[in-house]
């Protein structure tokens, strides 16, 4: 989990003593009603990829996902695509446009949680 | 009897008047300059700091500037007010002095940055959707101009948007490969010159701070165009035509940005697209000279003000790392991980200190540029863009 209230520190090495011990704390894995795909992926995954999602994703996307140089990826936006398509547009991309393949970064796993999350609109 | 109700009047005016001034001398007993303030974007919460980068604090946080996601900002001639562009289409002007917000729009569904007019009247605002770009008056944010980007595909989406001189912008249609120059020069509406042939998608651009060049990068070919302001008729110019040798591109997890682009003597130096490298360019001949191989693929490649080093942040997954290069031998000579999320990279204006965003850190780290001392470390929320009042005296930025 990412510590996300970190106190003030004029010390890089604390910096970093801190990042290193912002160990994986929490294990409980919040009850999940949206998807089968949900319960492949642990919860602190599922944070890290959401995380990718708003911020990584959101570089060309849009944080709140409305589109940018990319479209936007909302549920209604994604209306006639299904989990498997988006799935494999994360994963391999899209030939000649600038979405990326991000197999080289993420599971076919993840991809899966990431379309679910898109899918069912848990975004902000 | 006419003349003492007169005076009674004027009393009444002039105790009004001396009650709204009392605010204001308060305000007084703080009376400072703008020249080392500045503002820091903070993404996720639509807000920003004001800070002063000689106490190297922050002083004031201002709220509700919609989506700042991928914001940036220009300044006021009077180095007093911050122009914020949001993702959101929103246009805030901001008052650094009192730390609040003076005026506010939102102009259109999805924006992607801005740039403000050499006299300092005009802002203008990229826009994605709709496509085109819209021009206020810098006083009231009233809209002075609406230039839809049309082309064959309907509207374009606008990219790299900078000032020229003579009340000029210049910006590029991503879906046209074509770059436009609205002329505000005259009184009325602008004239519009549209230059096609620039190349396969134009994903941002820079302007030389002489206003002379404009350059764009190219999403969809191997090279960049420019184009030579100060010639007529305008001709864009393909230049670094095949730097990545016909070979295919590395995925691009996150566009570079033209706008931090480094002059360094008698060279510049541009974050290569889909490659793990800096270019670098004869600033007369615009040939490649030289190549940096750097950790990632670089985002910014921005120049300290005199030119002497090149601070490099880059895409994601490579985003924890900061590269310093020499810009005399074009080697890397300090690289270390600053934190996770390196987004922004901003010099003082005389460049002895340097500003770095760490958004998954939640801080603004300042470290001085001879001795690499991290100097200060600023909590902010998620911050991204960070923006010098100085950059009001900079065409370009």
């Amino acid at each position: 989990m990412r510590k996300r209230r970190r106190s003030l520190s004029t010390s890089l090495a604390l910096l970093v003593t801190v990042s290193l011990l912002s160990a994986p704390a929490c294990a409980v894995e919040p009850k999940d009603r949206t998807s089968t795909s949900q319960q492949n992926v642990s919860a602190e995954r599922a944070r890290e990829l959401e995380h990718l999602v708003r911020q990584d994703c959101g570089s060309c996307h849009g944080m709140t996902l409305k589109g940018g140089l990319g479209p936007g990826l909302t549920p209604e936006r994604l209306a006639s695509t299904d989990r498997a398509s988006i799935a494999s547009i994360i994963l391999d991309g899209v030939p000649d446009t600038p979405m990326p393949p991000w197999r080289p970064l993420i599971s076919e796993t993840d991809a899966v949680w990431i379309a679910d999350y898109l899918l069912t609109g848990r975004t902000p | 009897m006419n003349i003492a109700s007169s005076a009674h009047r004027l009393g009444l005016i002039l105790l009004a008047f001396v009650t709204a001034c009392l605010p204001l001398n308060a305000e007084m007993s703080t009376l400072r300059g703008t020249g080392d303030l500045g503002i820091i974007i903070e993404r996720a919460t639509g807000s920003l700091l004001v800070f002063d980068s000689t106490r190297r604090a922050t002083i004031a946080r201002v709220e509700g500037l919609g989506d700042l996601s991928h914001a940036s900002a220009v300044m006021s001639p009077d180095a007093r007010y911050a122009f914020v562009f949001g993702r959101d289409g929103g246009l805030t002007k901001v008052d650094l002095l009192t730390g609040s917000i003076a005026a506010r729009v939102v102009q259109a569904g999805n924006s992607i940055g801005g740039a403000i007019s050499d006299d300092g009247r005009l802002v203008a605002v990229a826009n994605y959707d709709p496509g085109g770009i819209k021009v206020f008056d810098t006083e009231t944010l009233k809209e002075v101009a609406d230039i839809p980007a049309t082309c064959a595909k309907g509207r374009s989406k606008v990219v790299g948007l900078e000032d020229a001189p003579g009340r000029r912008f210049v910006f590029s249609l991503w879906d046209a490969g074509e770059t436009w120059i609205a002329d505000f020069s005259t009184p009325g509406e602008p004239r519009v010159t549209r230059l096609s042939g620039i190349g396969d998608r134009p994903y941002d651009a820079l302007i030389t701070t002489d206003g002379r060049y404009y350059v764009a990068g190219l999403f969809g070919e191997d090279g960049l165009t420019t184009i030579d302001l100060w010639q007529t008729p305008l001709a864009p110019r393909r230049i670094l035509s095949g730097y990545g040798n016909g070979e295919a591109k590395l995925p691009v997890y996150k566009m570079p940005h033209l706008e931090g682009w480094a002059l360094a003597g008698d060279r510049f130096v541009l974050p290569a697209i889909g490659r793990p490298e800096l270019l670098w360019v004869d600033s007369r001949t615009f040939t490649e000279v030289a190549r940096t191989k750097v950790h990632g693929q670089p985002v910014f490649a921005v120049a300290r003000p005199d030119g002497r080093q090149v601070w490099v942040n880059f895409a994601h997954p490579h985003n924890d790392t900061i590269q310093v290069i020499d810009s005399v031998t074009g080697s890397v000579m300090r690289e270390w991980k600053a934190g996770p999320a390196v987004l922004h990279i901003e010099f003082t204006p005389r460049g002895h200190e340097v500003w770095v965003s760490v958004r998954d850190g939640n801080v603004v780290q300042v470290y001085d540029t001879h001795t690499f001392e991290l100097k200060a470390e600023i909590p902010a929320r998620n911050p991204s863009g960070i923006f010098l009042a100085s950059r009001a005296y900079r065409t370009g930025l």
